[in-house]
């Protein structure tokens, strides 16, 4: 198992990773969610050795790691571009962990060929990375790090610089070799479809620091903070008069809770037997659905879905709204309406 | 620093050692004692003679020609060299790769060989000698420009190269005239390379040494050549002192600047592919093409005279020159025959390059890490500019410097063979470090990281990422070394012994004695020593190592 403890990462004056604690249970995989420049590769580095703590600890079934140097610490790093020995073949890369732990040749040859396999590569092992797509040298890259035997996997944004359709598949079959090895994962991503495919449970990080740590489907659900619904795609946020008055026309009862209640897109549907009213602002058609900006009576500006591609700027609507799609949060640092 | 490379960084601090020791013993030591014998005649500092040496005509005069020469000699090269790196490595054409080969050529001939190929060139008899040009300050202006067209070239050429082509055409795109590209996109994007190959080009031109002694005589003399006058004919140490001091001033900010162009010229800029960027030449091109066939007949004309002057004799053709050299007695000049001393020349050129190779690998692989703490990432940026001094300061500095400080036990070396390889090796250590710390820094640090993260251990890991793009440029540097070595003459001529001459001080005491037959064989050892350097940097240039040149 992976603690980490109080971990602190600084820069001179500026603070990349602030007082963040964690833990990955073995077998199981998490993911740190967190947008562009929040710290969260500075903290994957900081587990892999690459990065000198300021304060905190990592400990790795209960040993403190400080001051065990990258190399010994039997994880192994995957990049977000690869890093693959461009001079080397697929095979001579995948094969340079077993090389550095003086495998046997004929063990060396059976692991490399095993594990190109599994991600989907066979036959590949004399081919030049520079000839291989950019998912190719991914699955290399993956494969390498497997190859390590590592007791831990830490993966810096593994899918990101794919393509969208491609980055998909792969996340599924990432899932799926992650599983089949049994492999304790560290994940770090901007993306949360890659999050939610590859991860049991994911630590949101906004500036440095954890957000909300739980089961990815719980965070999903439930964000803690109006930060972190932002991030993970709740996309309006009603408060005070205006979510009175949806509570109102949505037919909830009872008092509300206190805080703000965050609305995913999905939440909100045209249906002709729908209570709420509005005025389309804004309709934008995308690959599965047409996204609106609508103008709910009472209530003020929202996002709302339709599958109906006649839509257009300026009909009226009557949309029906789904709870289940919806959480209370508390006011994160943002105080403007959504 | 990250903690895993503690012991690593104390092991590459050791080794560092070694490189520093050297540069202190061999450089820092010589300079400073021949500074002290100028400064503290009587073991007290005296400061008298400054303002008296600064105030003589001479002084005045060879600091003004020392001045105008060099940016002159800079402007000329600029002018000349821009087109030429234009054509060189923004077209593409059959007979690219020749060209490249011929224009670099001149920039590793020795500096005496060319100072006899212009002497050749223009002198009475000459095929130019109509000119009159002969004993003017002509001849050291061709000579600079001659010598370092290949730095502008490889500099701006290299920059030039890489930059993306799509920048220049989106300027056109929103309609700006081919002028008004130049002028707002190439310009501005070529502006380091070109400041950082001027500044190099004024410091070779200022601290010319070989070139002005055979072509200036005592009429037009450089700061250089005044500190070898002063030291050896009038034994004006102070004067000496003085000027070196000034040079080392005037050189440190240069390379300062240098540093300083070089550093943003490394940081962003649109790179592409050599190939996707050439294109073949257009109509528009004629100006440059032109300006690269001037330069090409510019490099061969010289060259060609002095083949052909080599091979002649009393108005006719003859091999009599070449045979004059493996004649021990055919000129009371001489105490060796000329094959003995490019025996020796190349017996050293072997030593000073193995010398230049494992400290300049050294010094290369430290000033390439780049340590997290502010501090030790200041103490590589210091070396790194330390081993860069030798390049620029005056080589008879550290040549006089060496016979009067290592004079003496523990240190006696006056006798030792190994003052020159040592000396020759000091001036081609920069050349190795600037050949090997880019090639290191391009690659990815987290290349490193990554085969940590395998297992690798500190060394490992580096030996993984570091040592397969090191390989050729290690040979190119080799070459680099062991033609800079051959041709080295400054220090050399001071601490070569007479009986165990090198080619360059050979051909310099054969053409500073009058007589046809001394000139004769000059000109043929300056053949043999061109050939020798050409040919090895010819095997650099076909190893196609980019970062050889360019500083």
């Amino acid at each position: 198992m992976l603690e980490l403890e109080g971990v602190t990462v600084r820069f001179g004056g500026t603070t990349a990773v602030e007082d963040v604690s964690l833990r990955v249970g073995a077998g199981s995989v998490l993911a740190v969610l967190g947008p562009s420049g929040c710290g969260k590769s500075t903290l994957l580095r900081a587990v892999a050795g690459l990065e000198r703590l300021d304060a905190g600890t990592v400990r790795w079934e209960g040993r403190d790691l400080a001051g065990v140097p990258t190399h010994e610490r039997g994880f192994a790093l995957m990049f977000q571009d690869g890093q693959l020995f461009a001079h080397a073949s697929v095979a001579q890369n995948i094969d340079y962990p077993l090389r550095l732990r003086r495998a046997g040749r004929a063990e060396r040859t059976r692991r490399v060929e095993e594990l190109l396999e599994l991600v989907g590569l066979p036959g590949y092992g004399d081919r030049r990375p520079a000839t291989l797509s950019g998912g190719e040298q991914q699955r290399v890259a993956l494969a390498r790090s497997l190859a390590a035997d590592p007791v831990l996997l830490l993966l810096d944004e593994p899918l990101s610089a794919l393509d969208r359709s491609l980055r998909d598949r792969l996340a599924g079959d990432l899932r799926e070799i992650l599983v089949a090895t049994g492999t304790t994962a560290l994940l770090v991503t901007h993306d949360h479809d890659e999050a939610f495919t590859v991860a049991d449970r994911m630590a949101v990080m906004l500036a440095g620091s954890v957000a909300q740590e739980g089961p990815s489907s719980e965070v999903w659900r439930a964000p803690a903070t109006r930060d972190v619904a932002e991030f993970v795609g709740f996309e309006t946020f009603l408060s005070g008069a205006p979510l009175l008055a949806f509570r109102r026309a949505a037919g909830a009862s009872g008092d509300p809770p206190t805080g703000t209640l965050a609305l995913r897109r999905a939440a909100l549907r045209v249906d002709a037997s729908g209570q709420l009213r509005g005025i389309v602002r804004r309709a934008v058609t995308v690959s599965d659905a047409v996204q609106l900006q609508v103008d709910v009576e009472g209530v003020g500006a929202m996002a709302a879905t339709t599958q109906d591609a006649g839509i257009r700027r300026g009909d009226h609507v009557a949309l029906r709204a789904d709870l289940s799609l919806s959480a209370y949060v508390f006011s994160g640092n943002h105080q403007n309406n959504g | 620093m990250t903690p895993r490379f503690t012991a690593q960084g104390v092991t590459l601090g050791l080794a560092t050692l070694v490189p520093v020791a050297f540069l202190a013993v061999f450089f820092v030591l010589p300079v400073s004692g021949m500074l002290g014998r100028g400064f503290f005649p009587d073991g007290s500092l005296d400061l008298s003679g400054v303002p008296d040496v600064l105030g003589r005509t001479r002084t005045l005069r060879v600091l003004w020609f020392t001045l105008w020469s060099s940016a002159a000699g800079t402007a000329l090269t600029l002018a000349l060299g821009l087109p030429v790196a234009f054509v060189l490595y923004r077209l593409r054409f059959p007979g690219r790769g020749l060209l490249r080969a011929l224009v670099v050529m001149p920039f590793v001939l020795p500096t005496v060989v060319v100072g006899v190929m212009f002497r050749s060139l223009l002198s009475r008899g000459g095929p130019l000698g109509v000119l009159g040009w002969d004993g003017t300050w002509v001849p050291i202006l061709l000579a600079f420009v001659f010598f370092n067209l290949a730095v502008v070239v490889r500099t701006v050429g290299g920059m030039w190269e890489g930059l993306d082509r799509r920048a220049e055409e989106s300027a056109a795109a929103l309609g700006a005239t081919p002028w008004q590209v130049w002028r707002s996109v190439t310009l501005p994007a070529l502006t380091p390379a070109v400041v950082s190959a001027g500044t190099l080009v004024f410091l070779f031109c200022s601290t010319a040494f070989g070139v002005v002694l055979t072509l200036g005589g005592l009429r037009y003399g450089t700061v250089e050549t005044e500190i070898y006058l002063l030291t050896t004919q009038f034994l004006d140490l102070q004067g000496a002192a003085v000027l070196s001091v000034l040079q080392l001033a005037a050189v440190v900010v240069m390379l300062a600047l240098a540093a300083r162009t070089r550093r943003s010229r490394e940081r962003g800029l649109a790179r592409v592919g050599a190939t996707a960027a050439a294109r073949r030449p257009r109509r528009d091109d004629i100006p440059a093409l032109v300006a690269t066939a001037l330069a090409v007949a510019f490099v061969l004309l010289p060259v060609g005279s002095l083949v052909v002057r080599s091979l002649r004799r009393a108005g006719g053709w003859t091999l009599a020159n070449y045979r004059m050299l493996a004649d021990p007695g055919s000129t009371p000049v001489l105490r060796v025959s000329v094959v003995q001393a490019v025996e020796n020349s190349l017996r050293t050129a072997v030593d000073a390059t193995v010398l230049a190779m494992v400290l300049g690998l050294v010094v290369a692989l430290v000033v390439s890490r780049r340590p997290g703490q502010r501090l030790w990432a200041g103490v590589v940026s210091a070396l790194d500019g330390a081993f860069m001094l030798p390049l620029g300061i005056s080589a008879v500095t550290v040549g006089f410097g060496f016979l009067i400080t290592l004079d003496r036990p523990p240190l006696d070396l006056r006798t030792s063979p190994v003052l020159v390889p040592v000396a020759q090796a000091m001036v081609a250590l920069p050349l190795v470090v600037r050949t090997l710390a880019p090639v290191l820094r391009s690659v990815d640090p987290r290349q490193r990281e990554a085969a940590a993260a395998l297992g690798a251990g500190p060394w490992r890991a580096a030996w993984t990422t570091e040592a397969p793009v090191l390989a050729r440029p290690l040979l190119a540097a080799t070459g680099f070394a062991f033609a800079v070595s051959l041709g080295e003459f400054g220090a050399t001529s001071f601490l070569a012994r007479p009986d165990r001459p090198t080619v360059p001080v050979v051909i310099y005491q054969l053409i500073s004695r009058p007589g046809a037959e001394n000139l004769g064989m000059a000109l043929a050892a300056s053949v043999v020593l061109a050939l020798l350097t050409v040919t090895v940097m010819g095997v650099v240039e076909r190893l196609r190592v980019g970062s050889v040149g360019t500083f």
